[in-house]
């Protein structure tokens, strides 16, 4: 096996009840690699983070942490995981030190190092100043830093993080999203999340979970790959024809969306953006905008997660093909 | 040592609270008028007593009455402070800290134990320096009061055993504190069920609290006493950790 490995995950089942809500599951992450679980409301990822950290119990599969199993050296493979559920776990009574000291004792950090372990998980997200307030008085951002700074105190291989910008304002999520990616340079992340411009800005690997299944598996270079556009819009001073840009080579369909605006639909790799400038200016309708249309995250989404099975799966037997 | 860990904590954050405070000083309050009552009645009785053959003692006197009404009080308090144990943590979340932690549900369930067991020692030793304090003008029988305050010690032990478990059961701390005291009542008056019928009144016997307790006051050592007290507090510890170990496995 591949040292770089830190977390494999196999074969994963969930069930509550007769309910299975996580099936099948396979992935791993490697060194350095920030790996971004998407999926709506309900779709297995935060039971999916409880697995890997140990606080459930899988139905069935196998999860490796660094080679260790979690069911057979709990113990041992406990150590190398960080973990923020989605509600920070915090006593609201204690200080912001008292409260990192005892997670540093929890993890078995040595006593010698205690102090540099807190200072530095204290300075990492920001809480160089807030050591002596009590937790019960501190804004919803600086608990969730506290809930980060204690997933990270004995500097794990892996840091798991379910959902760490909800509830946050802008500026914290910009804040918090570039410790992730200060984070991700020295331990392996995963990170769930339903907001997806968030994956794009911080994941290096995405993955999309639907109704408990893997329906997406690729570094972000590929979603980007997925995202290109295949529509252009026109919008000119003068009212296009469109029969004639539909008789232009490359475009596949013409779509009128509003007062001298059209979309232009063409196939992949045949930008016909060059002869419709050119034709535009001809026949003097007056070119004011030619922008190509990005597929948003957002549709890709949407296509995987609402798209049925079979063809939701194709993705995966691609990449394996 | 990691049960020490999450003991420590576990005491300090009791005290972080003004509960554990305020049942201090009421317990203390009502201890000591107890006390109090206690030994102004043996000052009126003294004088007729002395003239009796195997006359109770001061300790029999003073300190059984004390320690067995402290153990009607403790009954009360010990679900308020064992409520919040597990089933505080579960509601508010942060038993998951404990459970991704390097750290095995035997610890946990150890640590919060000792932690609560520790608090309810401390409050044991202030209601024993008021018996000890006696020792100043008369003479006491140390054999007996140790032998008291060994029994309210195990039933501490026994209640807080107990208390732990049925906060592993519920997220909701009273419904946690009512239901350990029912248990612990129901565990308490057990002995008067059965006590016409010569087949069955044995089996309520052993099962009763009271009745344990009530040998180690007089003064009587049976290994039989402490090992109940032992194989109760294994139990509802080894149950605890069960529940615990189950909440991974099944939602």
């Amino acid at each position: 096996m591949n040292d770089d490995v830190l977390v494999k995950v196999e074969n994963l089942y969930r069930y509550y009840d007769d309910n299975c809500v996580v099936q099948d599951l396979n992935f791993e992450l490697r060194k350095g690699e920030i790996l971004g679980f998407l999926g709506p409301n309900g779709a297995g990822k935060t039971t999916t983070m409880q697995m890997l950290s140990g606080n459930l119990a899988p139905s069935a599969g196998q999860i490796l942490i660094n080679g260790i199993d979690i069911l057979d050296q709990p113990k041992h493979a406990k150590a190398c995981i960080g973990y923020l559920p989605e509600q920070p776990p915090l006593y609201p009574d204690l200080t912001v030190d008292e409260y990192l000291e005892y997670c540093a004792c929890l993890n078995r950090v040595p006593h010698n190092k205690r102090l540099t372990a807190r200072n530095l998980a204290k300075e990492r997200c920001g809480l160089k100043q807030m050591g002596n307030k009590l937790i019960s008085n501190l804004s919803k951002g600086y608990r969730q830093r506290v809930g980060i700074a204690q997933a990270i105190i004995h500097s794990p291989a892996v840091v798991i993080l379910d959902e760490p910008t909800v509830g946050l304002d802008p500026i914290q999520i910009r804040e918090i999203r570039s410790l992730i990616v200060e984070l991700g340079k020295e331990h392996g992340v995963i990170l769930s999340t339903h907001i997806l411009p968030e994956v794009q800005s911080v994941c290096s690997r995405v993955q999309i979970i639907h109704k408990g299944r893997l329906v997406f598996n690729d570094a972000l270079s590929g979603l980007t790959q997925r995202m290109q556009s295949t529509s252009l819009l026109l919008v000119c001073r003068h009212m296009p024809e469109p029969s004639v840009i539909k008789a232009l080579p490359d475009v596949n369909k013409v779509e009128l969306i509003g007062d001298r605006q059209l979309r232009v639909h063409f196939s992949p790799d045949n930008n016909p953006a060059e002869t419709l400038a050119a034709e535009v200016i001809k026949r003097g309708w007056g070119l004011l905008e030619l922008t190509p249309e990005h597929k948003s995250l957002e549709q890709i989404f949407v296509d995987l997660t609402t798209a049925d099975e079979t063809s939701a799966l194709a993705p995966i037997q691609e990449r394996a093909a | 040592m990691m049960v020490f860990t999450i003991a420590w904590r576990e005491l300090r954050n009791l005290f972080l609270s003004p509960l554990a405070w305020c049942v201090l000083a009421v317990i203390q309050f009502i201890i000591a008028w107890v006390f109090l009552i206690q030994v102004d009645n043996f000052l009126k009785f003294a004088p007729s007593l002395s003239g009796m053959a195997n006359a109770p003692g001061v300790t029999d006197a003073i300190a059984s009455p004390v320690f067995s009404t402290a153990s009607v009080i403790l009954l009360l308090v010990v679900p308020i402070m064992s409520m919040r144990l597990i089933a505080e943590e579960r509601r508010s979340g942060t038993l998951s800290l404990l459970q991704s932690a390097p750290v095995s549900m035997t610890e946990i369930v150890l640590g919060k134990y000792f932690g609560l067991l520790l608090f309810l020692f401390i409050m044991l030793g202030f209601m024993t320096l008021m018996p000890l304090s006696l020792a100043i003008g008369t003479h006491l029988d140390y054999g007996k009061l140790f032998s008291g305050v060994l029994g309210l010690g195990l039933l501490l032990g026994a209640f807080a055993s107990a208390g732990l478990f049925i906060s592993t059961l519920t997220k909701q701390p009273v419904v946690a504190a009512v239901s350990s005291f029912g248990l612990l009542l129901m565990l308490w008056i057990i002995s008067w069920a059965g006590s016409g019928d010569e087949r069955y009144s044995p089996v309520f016997h052993y099962l009763s609290m009271l009745d344990h307790y009530a040998s180690l006051l007089r003064g009587s050592f049976n290994t039989t006493d402490v090992l109940y007290y032992l194989l109760f507090i294994i139990t509802f510890l080894v149950l605890s950790i069960r529940r615990l170990d189950a909440y991974r496995l099944q939602h």
